[in-house]
């Protein structure tokens, strides 16, 4: 689950009237639906699915600096389709009806660092396209390094540079993607609103990142997210808090909270092994409970969190590498790097909205 | 006093000092004076409501002059063609993907109904910030008719179909109202009309794809707007191909610095209406005191510690204060919102500056008014408490000890008077700066508020003189003797009516001198600026055509530093038509051939007090190939410009600066030619409004610009009279009935209620009067320090003073009225008063 709450400011005129984000609201029609046992396939799936309303290519990383020093990382490209498809209208250069946000942030122990960028689609300033895959807003990318029609998805460079911050790096993995969910089918609520979501959380990256001038090598682990859908969340859900870890060397496990305004929190995951297996976990079978909080301006946010699943041996306790992760973008929300410690030590990503 | 209040609070935190009692003694006065306490209120109110709604303004304006630019897509560096034509729009997703931050940008002309307006393209995803197009949502309503504000839904109405147009509310007026899609000449139709304060009039703003295809211009720009964020390491010609060229924004970006003497304005207005509102406070708490001087001294008698009574007193103060300072945030709050339409517009008429026309709340704003109001009621009652606290437990409280004390007061607030008279006059002498001059201006209005008493006792007491025994007297004598306690309110209403002349009078000099400057200034018939040399040869020759077409007169300029100050060079071409209307402000002999001659130049006011130059000085202007001295022969004014600008010869200018843009021309043309050429010329080269102006439209648009101005000022004028209304019903009110012990003995005599109502309200036109006539040489002495120091040492240009005796005998009815207005309620109660109460004097002695 991801900051489909970013979306907000795209589609100013739903979210005041239509629940959360417009999120969970009804305007769905006209938009094309999620749909279970739809096959996810790829080369096809990585790129754009410009008849739903939102999607996005998400990557964040955990990072070991030359310096000897924790970095995380941020790279996140949103679509979102501002009018649903009409078969009256052209729509194409400035008329098109896709829009596209872009959010990149760094991460240290001492600082972090943001920055967003917006486009429409139809006039070459951002967009997604295959053979090779590329996805870019202005000369943010993330693309494949390795040309031709028929290149592979990976090995990629991931790039972005703002005013104080800026990376270049390149991902590569042998791995296949990891669908979550039902094949690819993610539920996000009792009520049936869910999303098409694969992940690729194998990822090893190395490059160079800079902040305020300074760069550093690094090296270390990336996860990319890809969910596209309609309606993925119901009216009452209030936020998330999901997290991305590494347990161990080939175990990547996703948990994820959806808070209702009831109390009546909606939890599950997934665990996904570099073969190719990937293996929901049922609602009901996952403990989420926030232990420390942190003072970010006038909000409160829980920074420190107890995470349980029973049924794989997980009792941790994760810590935020900086507690002062705040994205402080058009519509913001919590985003950074985490260690966790317990049965299993590691690192991971944490990501908290609503608050 | 400072030793006296930790003592003074020490009860106020252990609540069980100050007895009950004591409280409920001391505010039982005020629920038997409801009209004294509401005037005291009311004061502190309208005192904190003016000087926060002033503030509220210019803090908003300040605020945005962040985000503030020219007009839109006219406050950020562009990319253009060279050769002045479009620039294929690949070519900026090219450049966005390598990382500059341009944003696309369309202009052209629409005719619609046969006027011609300027359509700007652009989107508003990329547009710098500082562009500032407001997309939140029509002003109040977004359309749906439901009149609530959009939620922002003025974003997606403009860059999704079916679209929206933004123009000024003129604008939109001028195209049949808002809602209507407008169709050009061409067939072509215009998205639904939004309103916008923020743009200027003539201008339409619609999504770039809606202009590309109203313009006819579909996949072209007309140049790409930079942004401030910096751009990548990317050279831009290795992106760009061919290359662009780098435009700089007309505008120079010093908006702070051009809008600082309206913001100045301002804010010496808010606080001279907040001293005028503290004068009130101080009358109303004073004369409270004074009322209660026997209540205190029963309560000292009664063991009460004179402590305890100074603690209570505090307390109430404070509480005044507080209910007052809130009551007042809030009206100034409104005051500020229902300005700020015309201070957004005025502003950016003037200056170019872009503020909303809506307004943000800021915490400090509130904490600062109230605090104000708190440090101002403090400041008004501080004597009064110190009295309390020092009130002889014995003295007889009799109000004649009241008034001889008023004399004794009297008296040191002449010394007073004189003390802050001669500091007005010593200090523009021995000190220099804007600081100095907001000394002077302080002290002479304080010094004329103090002096004011003395001076209408001497004109009474020479009237009295005057005046045949008996009645006459009478009134004299009374008048006088009632000045004591009205004294304060007649100072408000001073303060009032100069401040009101003073403001008016810099104001009225302002327009008159800047209207008929800028009528001499703009001399040519017509002026405009092509985009680059070769469009300025075509131009040229074009015109070289046209029979009605006089002279082509050079309008350009290089940019130099003299003592590190940025300075204009502009070349004069030598035409009568300069010689015959160009405005000077001193000039030596033969000024206009030595410039022709190459070895005078003129400069601006601005230049002459920066530098210290005068006719018959040296100068040498240092250009991009070698300097040349020169003479100083003319001196002009160059009103609001921050930089300063000399005129030379356009040969030397050519000589000194060979790279100088020659892209800026005005035109001398036939009698009457001017439309049709402008007209023609539009056709012929698209010229926009921006570019291509007539001198009779610029005339009008500054005109224009001052009509808004006077509403605020004119808005704030009357809100300071009414302060000074208030002060003076305070004062009657309280007056009238302490009065009657000297009114019962003359009705004894035989007049009726009647005739001493009406003696009572000519009495009070009586001071009015006088007031108003000491008002006149002190809003003067005020303008004169506004435009002749203030503005001198702020901005480097002088304003002549123009005097308007109307607006002063306008005033002076005013004022009158006001008196009558304020004398209305004691009068007629007086004349309506029951006949016991007067005999009831001769029997109840006090």
């Amino acid at each position: 689950m991801r900051t489909l709450l970013a979306l907000l400011m795209m589609m100013p005129g739903l979210a005041a009237a239509q629940g959360y984000a417009g999120l969970g609201s009804a305007v769905e029609e006209g938009y094309a639906q999620v749909e279970r046992g739809r096959a996810i396939t790829f080369p096809q799936d990585h790129l754009p699915h410009p008849d739903f309303r939102i999607e996005w290519w998400y990557v964040t990383a955990n990072l070991l600096g030359a310096d000897g020093q924790d970095y995380g990382l941020q790279w996140t490209l949103f679509r979102s389709a501002l009018a649903p498809a009409s078969a009256d209208e052209t729509r194409e250069g400035w008329s098109s009806r896709q829009f596209w946000m872009a959010h990149a942030a760094v991460t240290s122990a001492e600082t972090h660092r943001s920055a967003e960028r917006f486009a429409r689609g139809g006039v070459g300033q951002a967009g997604v396209e295959g053979a090779p895959f590329r996805a870019w807003l202005d000369d943010w990318r993330f693309e494949s390094l390795e040309g031709g029609a028929d290149a592979p998805f990976a090995p990629l460079r991931l790039t972005a540079r703002a005013e104080d911050f800026a990376y270049s790096l390149t991902l590569t993995t042998a791995a296949p993607p990891v669908l979550q969910g039902e094949a690819g089918f993610s539920v996000k609520s009792e009520r049936g609103q869910a999303s098409h979501y694969y992940a690729q959380p194998f990822f090893e990256l190395e490059g160079e990142i800079e902040i305020d001038g300074e760069r550093v090598a690094v090296t270390g682990r990336a996860w990319m997210d890809r969910e596209w859908s309609t309606q993925p969340l119901t009216a009452d859900q209030t936020g998330w808090d999901w997290f991305a870890l590494r347990p161990e060397d080939d175990v990547a496990l996703m948990v994820y909270r959806l808070r209702h305004e009831d109390g009546d929190d909606y939890v599950t995951g997934n665990w996904a092994t570099p073969d190719g297996r990937s293996e929901p976990l049922a609602p009901g079978t996952i403990e989420i409970v926030p232990i420390g909080w942190t003072d970010i301006d006038d909000r409160r946010v829980p920074t420190e969190w107890r995470i349980a699943v029973p049924s794989r041996g997980i009792e941790i306790t994760t810590r935020p590498v900086n507690a002062q992760s705040w994205m402080d973008t058009s519509f913001s929300y919590w985003e950074g790097p985490v260690r966790f410690e317990g049965s299993h030590s590691g690192l991971g990503y944490l990501e908290m909205t609503g608050y | 006093m400072a030793r006296a209040v930790p003592r003074l609070i020490a009860p106020l935190i252990d609540r069980q000092a100050v007895p009950p009692t004591v409280l409920r003694a001391l505010w039982s006065y005020w629920r038997r004076n409801p009209i004294q306490l509401a005037a005291l209120l009311a004061g502190l109110a309208i005192a904190t409501a003016l000087w926060s709604g002033v503030q509220a303004l210019n803090a908003e304006a300040r605020a945005s002059y962040d985000r503030a630019a020219a007009t839109v897509g006219g406050g950020a560096p562009r990319l253009v063609d060279p050769q002045g034509g479009r620039i294929d729009e690949s070519v900026w997703a090219a450049l966005r993907r390598a990382g500059w931050p341009v944003s696309p940008f369309l202009e052209g002309t629409v005719e619609i109904g046969g006027e011609s307006y300027r359509l700007v393209g652009v989107d508003p995803l990329s547009l710098p910030a500082n562009e500032n197009l407001d997309l939140t949502g029509a002003p109040g309503d977004d359309g749906d008719g439901d009149g609530q504000d959009g939620d922002g839904d003025g974003f997606s109405r403009f860059i999704l179909p079916p679209f929206a147009t933004l123009a000024a509310p003129g604008t939109i007026d001028a195209l049949g109202g808002p809602d209507v899609t407008p169709g050009t000449d061409d067939g072509l139709v215009l998205p639904r009309l939004e309103a916008r304060m923020t743009l200027a009039e003539g201008l339409l703003v619609v999504d770039i794809g809606v202009a590309q295809r109203v313009l006819g211009a579909e996949g072209a720009l007309s140049a790409l707007l930079l942004g401030d964020r910096a751009a990548p390491r990317t050279p831009l010609a290795e992106t760009a191909g061919a290359g662009l060229d780098r435009v700089e924004p007309e505008a120079p970006a010093d908006l702070e610095r051009l809008t600082a003497s309206f913001h100045m304005n301002l804010t010496a207005f808010g606080l001279l209406s907040f001293l005028v509102g503290l004068f009130i406070v101080h009358a109303a708490i004073g004369l409270a005191f004074e009322q209660r001087r026997g209540l205190f001294r029963t309560l000292r008698a009664m063991g009460v510690s004179a402590r305890d009574l100074a603690a209570a007193l505090l307390l109430e103060i404070v509480t005044v204060a507080i209910v007052a300072g809130a009551v007042g945030l809030i009206g100034g709050w409104l005051l500020a919102a229902a300005l700020m339409p015309d201070i957004a517009v005025t502003l950016e008429g003037l200056y170019g500056a872009d503020v909303p026309g809506s307004l943000a709340l800021r915490p400090a704003w509130w904490a600062a008014g109230l605090a104000m109001a708190l440090a101002g009621a403090l400041a008004a009652g501080a004597q009064s408490l110190w009295r309390a606290y020092r009130l002889p437990v014995l003295t007889a409280a009799a109000p004649q000890a009241w008034a001889e004390a008023q004399d004794r007061w009297l008296r040191r607030q002449g010394i007073a008077a004189a003390a802050l008279a001669l500091a007005a006059v010593l200090l523009p002498v021995l000190l220099d700066g804007l600081v100095a001059g907001f000394a002077t201006l302080g002290a002479l209005v304080l010094a004329a508020a103090l002096a004011l008493p003395l001076l209408a006792a001497a004109a009474l007491r020479f009237a009295e003189r005057l005046a045949a025994p008996g009645l006459a007297r009478w009134f004299w004598a009374d008048t006088r003797q009632q000045l004591s306690g009205l004294t304060l309110a007649l100072m408000a209403l001073l303060l009032a009516l100069s401040v009101n002349i003073g403001v008016g009078t810099m104001v009225e000099s302002f327009r008159t001198t800047f209207t008929g400057w800028i009528g001499d200034r703009l001399a040519a018939d017509a002026y405009y600026r092509a985009e680059t040399p070769e469009e300025a040869a075509r131009l040229a020759a074009w015109l070289e055509t046209r029979p009605e077409v006089q002279a082509i007169l050079p309008n350009y300029n290089a940019d130099t530093r003299i003592d590190a100050w940025p300075v204009e060079v502009y070349g004069f071409a030598d035409d009568p038509l300069y010689r015959r209307n160009w405005p000077l402000l001193a000039q030596s002999d033969g000024a206009w051939d030595a410039l022709g001659a190459s070895t005078g130049i003129m400069i601006s006011e601005q230049m002459s007090y920066r530098l210290d130059l005068d006719l018959g000085d040296g100068l040498v202007l240092p250009g991009t190939v070698g300097s040349r001295p020169l003479e100083v022969v003319a001196i002009y004014a160059d009103y609001g410009n921050p930089a300063g600008q000399v005129r030379i010869a356009a040969d030397l200018l050519h000589d000194l600066f060979p790279d100088v843009e020659r892209l800026r021309f005005g035109l001398r043309v036939e009698d009457g030619a001017t439309p049709a050429l402008v007209a023609a010329m539009r056709t012929e080269f698209g010229l926009g409004l921006e570019r291509l102006r007539d001198q009779e439209s610029l005339e009008a648009l500054s005109l224009a610009i001052f009509n808004r101005t006077f509403v605020v000022t004119g808005a704030l004028n009357t809100l300071t009279l009414a302060v000074a209304g208030v002060a003076l019903l305070t004062s009657l009110v309280t007056l009238s009935s302490m009065r009657l012990p000297s009114l019962a003995p003359v009705w004894a005599t035989g007049l009726t209620r009647a005739r001493l109502g009406g003696l009572e309200l000519l009495k009070m036109l009586c001071l009015a009067l006088v007031t108003a006539a000491a008002a006149v040489p002190v809003g003067l002495a005020i303008a004169w320090l506004l435009v002749s120091v203030i503005n001198v040492e702020a901005f480097g240009w002088r304003l002549p003073l123009h005097l308007f005796p109307l607006d002063w005998a306008r005033l002076g009815l005013l004022a009158l009225a006001t008196a009558a207005l304020a004398s209305a309620l004691p009068v007629w109660r007086l004349s309506r008063m029951a006949p016991a109460r007067l005999i009831a004097v001769f029997a109840a002695a006090r």
